[in-house]
């Protein structure tokens, strides 16, 4: 934050409590998931915020007991299917990005203007169609069918910051590099691919999250444990008789489908941030 | 090494508009020629086709020989310095200039790259920075590194496309006489584009001046500053730029031939006058060194030139030099026509104002009245209208040209001599 030091202890106030405010607003539900997950099945009615008797109980019950094949199956369904769908994602991205920066072709602005439209596109509106047709050609309930869903959802802000990341990479080094005896596939993976990297970090994060996070194509897609993911699996817990809400279970639940995402975030965070470009022209 | 032929060269933009328009230059095998111009002139474009980032729209371009409009960049097998050095940040200075052998996969053993890298670091003085990545660099170094990558390799010709605009002045100047040796070392065709007349005429062998896409003259740094095409080329070359004084040519009371300017009469010589003779106005072409403080010169050479009397605006002092500055009413029927060329030059604005180069021990000052002399045998006349150059001496300038090639041919003897 180079702008910081110029601030005034006045300004600085004001910017902590700001920063303190959002902060607040944005960890407070998971803080208090945090807490519900560690609350035995009678302190859940609890007004209080932190449990009166710290357990791992609900963590047993997700891990070891009785929602142990609900949710590690659904956890194994998550992981593949999100690790797949972002794979190809990034791929074709990075290479429709790289063409949309660098060549002049017809239908260039056609798709840019079809990934901006399929992403506005209100995914429950599409939901039932694909439901029949994935029931007719059979990928309903498996992999393919909600990795191809998902593409559809990763695909175009992909493309979007993936073009606008490639358009910075000054283009004489392509050319350098073509003139110093590459082809253009050579210059591509030797000169652009190094300094793309970040920003198809930051890329693969996004989609990463977009589809960890879908709920509405793992519910409608998925009938069983073949392929339902985790935000979906969530809603088929059950209590431990049919008057128990299973809330406890489900924020321990939903504390460990967040630790990846947090996860992922630390590791790639000096990847995403790391000025690579410095130095390659005139700074 | 080769030479480089283009043949009547034109690019054209999609709107329809070319940029480059029926250039033709012979560029001989080991001779360092220049691309100059204004901004926009299609200097970069020239370069570009040739190097083959940029098709060719019309034309033919031979390198050795050989037709290479439809090859790829990199079987042209030249080698490109470009304005922001296009370093790869990611690799060390190393493997930056190792980068053109690390694509030929199998022709080089890493020894080999190893003992090329190390002569090119050598040469240009980078051995301690060869671990470090561009972005530690300095400007200076940069730039030494995107010419280490140039020479690494066996390239037919090196192509720089305005290397030293982004260096401060002193750099440049440094860098300007490197990059001369280094050419003349390796005795490589050399192509360098600039928009600075300075390192236009400092480092060519030849010097080919543009104006909006078309070839305005290809001469020697000598030719041009001496025997300029047109008024565009005359305007161009040089610093200060030339003065260009309207007038008429009149006979004078003593029956010789005079230019009938706002400063007054200046005498011509006889195939001078004949030259501007029967047109109602001419731009007459006085470089500020042409002239001289009538009050220091030597008195012998008084009698060869011209006087004129004038009242001095300002005086600046350099030490080695002089510059006066006389204000003078312009000639409305060259107004359009000077506006246009300061236009087409990137010039400033219209100046009404002559430079004059006197010795730094005259002590003319503002407001005072002087008397200039002169060198009236190497004015040139110039039509206001077509800026065509009406007392051009075309076989003077060929010879000028052809001294230069003989020159670069000494250097060339000279360094082979050296290094066997």
């Amino acid at each position: 934050m180079a702008s910081a030091k110029g601030l005034t202890g006045r300004q600085k106030l004001g910017w902590t409590v700001v920063t303190v405010l959002v902060l607040l607003y944005a960890l407070f539900p998971v803080a208090a998931i945090f807490a519900n997950s560690f609350k035995t099945q009678a302190d859940l009615g609890n007004p209080a915020f932190w449990p009166s008797n710290w357990t791992w109980e609900n963590y047993e019950m997700i891990f070891v007991g009785s929602a142990q094949e609900l949710f590690l199956t659904a956890l194994r369904n998550s992981i593949g299917i999100t690790l797949i769908a972002t794979f190809i994602a990034v791929v074709l991205a990075t290479l429709c990005a790289y063409a949309i920066a660098r060549m002049d072709f017809p239908g260039k602005k056609f798709i840019l203007g079809t990934a901006l439209a399929v992403s506005i596109f209100p995914v429950i509106s599409v939901v039932t169609p694909l439901f029949n047709l994935w029931r007719t050609i059979g990928l309903y309930d498996t992999w393919p069918g909600l990795i191809i869903p998902y593409l559809s959802l990763t695909l175009p802000i992909s493309i979007w910051t993936l073009a606008a990341f490639f358009r910075q990479i000054p283009w004489e080094l392509e050319q350098a590099a073509q003139v110093d005896g590459a082809t253009q596939w050579q210059a591509f993976r030797k000169a652009i691919v190094p300094l793309a990297a970040p920003g198809v970090f930051t890329t693969a994060i996004i989609a990463f999250f977009i589809a960890w996070n879908d709920f509405v194509y793992g519910i409608s897609l998925t009938s069983t444990e073949a392929a339902r993911p985790v935000p979906a699996a969530l809603a088929f817990f059950t209590g431990a008789s049919q008057f128990e809400e299973p809330t406890g279970a489900i924020s321990a639940a939903a504390i460990v489908v967040t630790i990846p995402v947090v996860v992922l975030v630390l590791l790639f965070q000096r990847q995403i941030v790391s000025g690579l470009t410095q130095g390659a022209v005139k700074g | 090494m080769a030479s480089i032929t283009l043949k009547n060269i034109v690019k054209k933009y999609d709107d329809g508009y070319p940029a480059v328009n029926d250039v033709s230059l012979e560029i001989d095998d080991g001779e360092f020629v220049i691309l100059v111009g204004p901004s926009g002139c299609g200097k970069s474009t020239v370069l570009r086709m040739i190097v083959g980032l940029e098709d060719i729209t019309e034309g033919d371009l031979l390198i050795g020989g050989d037709r290479v409009n439809e090859k790829a960049p990199r079987e042209r097998n030249l080698a490109m310095v470009f304005q922001n050095y296009a370093l790869y940040p990611h690799l060390t200075v190393f493997e930056n200039i190792a980068f053109p052998m690390r694509l030929t996969k199998g022709k080089f053993t890493e020894e080999q790259v190893r003992e090329n890298v190390d002569r090119a670091a050598t040469m240009l003085e980078l051995t301690e920075h060869l671990d470090r990545k561009p972005g530690n660099l300095s400007g200076g170094q940069r730039q030494r590194v995107a010419m280490g990558r140039a020479i690494v390799r066996d390239a037919n010709a090196f192509l720089f496309d305005e290397p030293l605009s982004n260096l401060d002045a002193k750099l440049r100047g440094q860098m300007r006489s490197e990059i001369a040796q280094l050419q003349r070392r390796l005795n490589t065709t050399s192509v360098y584009v600039t928009h600075d007349q300075t390192e236009a005429m400092t480092l060519g062998d030849r010097v080919a001046v543009l104006k909006k896409g078309i070839l305005q003259q290809v001469a020697s740094p000598r030719e041009l500053y001496e025997q300029p095409a047109n008024l565009f080329v005359a305007g161009f070359i040089g610093a200060p730029s030339m003065n260009f004084l309207p007038g008429t040519v009149k006979t004078s009371d003593t029956g010789g031939d005079v230019l009938s300017t706002p400063l007054g009469d200046i005498e011509l010589r006889e195939d001078t006058a004949r030259a501007g003779q029967g047109r109602e106005i001419v731009l007459a072409g006085i470089r500020p060194e042409f002239f001289e403080d009538a009050a220091t010169m030597d008195q012998g050479r008084k009698s060869s030139g011209s006087l004129v009397r004038i009242d001095v605006s300002r005086t600046e002092w350099l030490g080695n030099e002089q510059y006066v500055y006389v204000d003078y009413e312009n000639d409305p029927r060259v107004r359009d026509a000077l506006q246009n060329l300061a236009h087409e030059m990137d010039a400033e604005d219209l100046r009404t104002q002559l430079v004059v180069a006197v010795d730094s021990s005259s002590r003319l000052r503002g407001g005072d009245e002087a008397e200039l002399w002169i060198d009236t045998g190497r004015i040139h006349l110039f039509d206001p209208e077509t800026g065509e150059n009406l007392t051009r001496d075309a076989e003077a300038g060929a010879e000028l040209t052809r001294m230069a090639a003989e020159d670069r041919q000494r250097d060339a003897e000279r360094m082979a001599a050296k290094g066997a």
